[in-house]
């Protein structure tokens, strides 16, 4: 007997949508320690540090994200002898994701910021951090957030790929629903509906942003 | 960690991760090269279409680069057939990727497209080139060579997100690898060396397209 698609069929889906939230949160957040440390290593002098950082962001870049998560998922029960959850593998890979992507982001905007920058603060002689803190982060910051905001979006779609090894967010819970009430033509199409009413605001969000910031910058674009 | 790796058994079937591979190529070119003229016929209808025409593109642009690319594949592949209209898993992978890399493409052409300044273009109808051969000669050309960087990468992001198209059943590699794993019972290896050969085809494509690009815009103009 098929269930038919309902209220409560319904609000399953739209439920789902903070396991989506929740994961790319904690993606994001992890992955902003991290990219936030990789972007400042990849701006040292140290060539070592500079090749190993270049290294890890074109692994992640250059690899798809499901393999990631197969590697974690598979990779953490060979590690500790046991099957493991989806949610620590899924978190972990996605936060190695972000790192990687974020790292890369912020790197163009701190090398954005004029070398005379850095000259001029090393004259008033603030240390290299003190350099960081008060006088370049605060400058890279302000042009960066566009397009942290833009990755923000692809992380948030890039999360339904979880969906690929069962763990449960929107995308899965759709699955699951077309599973016990056969109406692919209508969940689906919820479910894309729901992404949509996430990502569209951040989208526009992003786009404004930018333009004032290139407003600001005194930067014209055709438009 | 008690666990034995045996990576002669991936070397034992090498032939069906070949295949996986070739097939994973082949559906990239070929989404690529459908997408690219769906790119250009919208970025040439959002540039200089009717208001209603461009609304329907933006509109387009905007749907699909909202919401994720497993979800596309769904309504595609699973949604569609309600309708009436049912596809094989190679033609919905091929069809969502066509989708998918047209919206992006064509936000990348225009940005290229409106890079061209507006002397150009007088000076092309002062020679008494139609609308369609300023569009092509005139815009279109240095237009790709412009973004042509950006479109490379683009179609980098889409071979690496062909992977989710494993999810309906279309054999590339990593339907192909997910089903050796599921017979020999070794799922790290597996993936480790699927995700090698993802990595190296980045880096195969990444330089393939770089030699592309001097071939048809440098050394043209050097001539």
């Amino acid at each position: 007997m098929n269930r038919t698609f309902g209220l409560s069929e319904f609000l399953f889906i739209v439920a789902a949508v903070r396991w989506t939230l929740l994961l790319s949160l904690v993606a994001f957040l992890g992955g902003g320690v991290l990219g936030l440390l990789i972007a400042i290593l990849r701006t040292t002098s140290s060539r070592f540090v500079r090749l190993l950082t270049g290294g890890y962001i074109q692994l992640f870049q250059g690899t798809p994200v499901l393999m990631q998560l197969f590697l974690f998922y598979y990779g953490l029960s060979v590690l500790f002898d046991m099957q493991v959850d989806a949610w620590p593998a899924v978190a972990l890979a996605f936060t190695l994701y972000s790192g990687a992507f974020l790292g890369e982001i912020w790197r163009g905007s701190i090398q954005a910021i004029p070398r005379t920058q850095w000259e001029a603060s090393a004259c008033l002689s603030l240390g290299y951090f003190q350099q960081l803190r008060f006088v370049i982060l605060p400058q890279a910051m302000r042009i960066s957030i566009p397009p942290t905001v833009g990755f923000l979006v692809q992380l948030i779609k890039g999360t339904s790929i979880a969906a690929i090894i069962g763990f449960v967010e929107l995308t899965r819970a759709g699955q699951l629903m077309v599973n016990v009430t056969f109406k692919p033509m209508i969940i689906y199409p919820v479910v894309a509906a729901l992404y949509f009413a996430v990502c569209w605001p951040l989208s526009l969000l992003a786009r404004n942003l930018e333009r004032r910031i290139d407003a600001d910058l005194g930067i014209k674009r055709h438009l | 960690m008690h666990y034995a790796f045996h990576f002669n058994v991936v070397w034992d079937h090498w032939r069906d991760l070949a295949e996986g591979a070739w097939l994973t190529i082949q559906l990239s070119a070929l989404a690529m090269t459908i997408g690219l003229v769906v790119a250009t016929v919208c970025a040439y209808a959002k540039t200089a279409g009717p208001t209603l025409l461009r609304r329907v593109v933006t509109a387009y642009i905007e749907l699909i680069r909202n919401t994720p690319f497993l979800v596309q594949i769904f309504i595609i592949y699973f949604s569609l057939p309600a309708l009436g209209i049912s596809v094989g898993a190679n033609e919905a992978a091929v069809a969502a990727m066509v989708v998918n890399f047209g919206a992006y493409g064509t936000e990348i052409l225009r940005a290229g497209i409106e890079s061209i300044s507006h002397g150009q273009i007088d000076a092309a109808k002062a020679l008494g080139l139609s609308r369609l051969q300023t569009f092509r000669h005139v815009v279109l050309f240095p237009a790709m060579k412009t973004v042509f960087p950006a479109l490379a990468s683009q179609f980098i992001l889409l071979m690496l997100a062909s992977s989710i198209v494993s999810a309906i059943s279309a054999v590339e590699l990593t339907a192909a690898t997910n089903s050796l794993v599921s017979t020999t019972f070794r799922p790290f290896e597996f993936y480790f060396v699927a995700t090698g050969l993802y990595l190296t085809m980045a880096l195969g494509f990444r330089a393939l397209l770089g030699g592309v690009y001097w071939v048809v815009f440098m050394r043209r103009q050097r001539s």
